[in-house]
């Protein structure tokens, strides 16, 4: 890891070539009061003053509607024209949240725990990802408890912390960080020894994750689901924003002789997610619905692949049309 | 990157289609690309995503044996999109296989064993597979029973199979229908699955018993073999959830921590045992 410093000056030059190059530039930008990631050619189109953005970056690496391959019916035999990873355009992801970066691990972890897939990886692979550390939170704000922390630098290529002149502490993980800055080494400067602790949110843990671990594998039968779902109306809102919700239906699209197979992010709390064609249903109430989303995140993730299925974004508490909050409700089973 | 995309299906080409009952049909498939019909290998217990090019794709078991080369064979009943799409189509027609997904029916470990094969209604398919398999290498086992239950007369699958497994000396085949169900001339017996289990009354000595069927079935079932003396470790099923990619990622299919189409579908019921019956 290498550490520098860029002025504020620097930091627009930096971005106006990093877009003049061509890649793609996503970053949070205000529309209306909503603060969103968007495509973006200036700097001042970014938003600043917002705790967090509405939806998580993870749509710009996993398609909210992705096509998998597609085909067309010629003279009875059908032709198949693979998905092109070469059609994917390098990006960069400009002003991410350490929880939002921190998100791609348990993403990759469920797209390719046991055969590569070939979608997500070819989209990740295009993609750099600037994180700026938060120097403020809020009280839905929980990434302390799950592993990380305001300036958790997992998942992220650079890490900008922002200071007081309008400059930045800048931390360079990875090659593809090392080629975003190579785009403009002069405006890079040595490191200036700022404390980067100094200009970090405090944020500390509200639960103990071993604990709530412990505490879910003996839960399946608690009441505890009933009680802390009977409000949830099974919109999905909560998966829809979160950056690990990985969950997907796969839909066929097609007009005449043409068709694509499309894969569409999906949600465990919808009643149709786990309908048999018989008409059975396991999980045909609200309740093991939300059992499942809990249980799959804070227990069979981190069982079966070594990581936890949340990063403390708190979307879902602010997304949540009938006020659930995932941090009160995992405090409450670790209380129990 | 030349990474192979999971999702890209092998194009089939519908070889004969079988009506096996009201709604019911077999395809037999065989691969239109001979590389990948060479490669192609799979065991008794697996499935696959089958797609009909238009309406997208459902998930069955492979019902032919492994024994049987050169091809594989579905069946399944027309009742939503997709299944309806598939019924429309033709022999000669192309459609999407890819697979095979899943864990598969200890065959080696069961050599020298009694084998029992309790079935009810669409839930023969999977079973037909391990059937023909142990049939084909007959010599590795010692009693075959079979007891096969549907609805009516109308609804059992695989009706010449049936009859060719009745007419075998070596097999004890039983049929049932439901009270009601049965014709004038209806020869078998008339009952549900789990009662005509325990009037057969199958030894559990050295003896695998494999239950597939509906869940109010298996339900019942379980506690005959119980009192028959089967442990649980004599004892599976294959188990059926919604499914959408078949290999783990879809997040739909689980059963507790695991996941039907990684873990499953075959399940002994000791497994079953530490897993939440109310998620399948």
């Amino acid at each position: 890891m290498e550490v520098k410093y860029i002025s504020e000056g620097g930091i627009e030059q930096w971005f106006k070539i990093i877009v003049d190059s061509g890649k793609r530039v996503y970053a949070p930008v205000n529309a209306r009061g909503q603060v969103d990631f968007k495509l973006v050619k200036n700097l001042g189109e970014v938003a600043s003053e917002y705790i967090q953005t509405t939806q998580s970056v993870k749509a710009s690496v996993y398609q909210k509607a992705e096509v998998l391959f597609s085909y067309e019916k010629v003279n009875g035999k059908v032709e198949l024209k693979d998905f092109d990873p070469e059609s994917v355009p390098e990006t960069v992801l400009w002003k991410v949240h350490p929880c939002d970066a921190a998100g791609f691990k348990p993403l990759s972890a469920i797209f390719n725990w046991d055969t590569p897939d070939k979608m997500h990886n070819a989209h990740l692979v295009k993609t750099t990802i600037v994180s700026f550390s938060c120097p403020a939170s809020d009280e839905s704000c929980f990434c302390s408890s799950v592993n990380g922390s305001p300036g958790n630098t997992a998942g992220s290529d650079i890490q900008l912390t922002m200071l007081p002149d309008g400059g930045a502490i800048v931390e360079i993980f990875t090659i593809k960080g090392e080629a975003l800055i190579a785009l403009m080494p002069s405006v890079f400067e040595a490191d200036k020894g700022e404390d980067k602790q100094k200009y970090l949110a405090v944020l500390p843990a509200k639960f103990n994750l071993e604990e709530v671990n412990a505490k879910l594998n003996k839960a399946f039968d608690s009441t505890v689901w009933k009680e802390q779902s009977e409000r949830c109306i099974g919109c999905g809102a909560c998966a829809f924003v979160c950056p690990t919700c990985a969950c997907f239906d796969i839909q066929e699209d097609a007009h005449g002789s043409k068709g694509r197979r499309i894969r569409c992010w999906d949600a465990c709390g919808f009643g149709l997610f786990t309908l048999h064609t018989s008409g059975h249903n396991p999980r045909e109430h609200q309740s093991q619905r939300w059992r499942q989303r809990i249980l799959h995140k804070f227990s069979y993730m981190p069982e079966r692949l070594s990581v936890v299925g949340c990063t403390g974004c708190g979307r879902c508490s602010r997304a949540c049309p009938v006020d659930m909050n995932i941090l009160e409700h995992i405090t409450s089973i670790a209380a129990q | 990157m030349s990474e192979k995309n999971t999702y890209l299906p092998y194009l089939m080409t519908i070889e004969k289609v079988i009506k096996e009952a009201p709604g019911v049909k077999t395809f037999r498939l065989k691969f239109q690309d001979e590389a990948e019909a060479e490669a192609f290998e799979f065991e008794a217990g697996q499935f696959g995503e089958y797609s009909a090019f238009g309406e997208g794709e459902s998930t069955f078991c492979i019902a032919s044996s492994p024994t049987r080369k050169g091809y594989i064979e579905c069946t399944f009943r027309d009742t939503g999109r997709v299944t309806s799409g598939l019924a429309s189509l033709e022999e000669g027609s192309t459609m999407g296989f890819r697979g095979p997904y899943g864990n598969v029916f200890p065959l080696d470990e069961w050599k020298g064993k009694n084998l029992v094969f309790i079935a009810g209604g669409i839930a023969l398919p999977p079973m037909r597979c391990v059937i023909w398999n142990a049939l084909d290498l007959r010599k590795n086992f010692g009693d075959i029973t079979i007891v096969y239950g549907a609805k009516t007369v109308n609804d059992l699958v695989y009706k010449t199979e049936l009859k060719e497994w009745s007419d075998r000396p070596d097999v004890r085949m039983v049929t049932t229908v439901d009270p009601g169900g049965q014709t004038a001339d209806w020869k078998g017996e008339i009952g549900f699955v789990p009662t005509v289990v325990e009037k057969v009354a199958p030894s559990a000595e050295n003896t695998i018993a494999i239950v597939c069927g509906p869940p109010i079935m298996i339900k019942f079932t379980f506690p005959v073999l119980e009192k028959l003396g089967f442990r649980d470790d004599q004892v599976f099923t294959t188990l059926e959830n919604r499914m959408k990619c078949g290999v783990g990622k879809c997040g739909r299919c689980n059963v507790g921590k695991l996941y039907i189409c990684k873990d499953g579908p075959v399940f002994s019921k000791e497994e079953l045992n530490l897993i939440p019956a109310e998620e399948y």
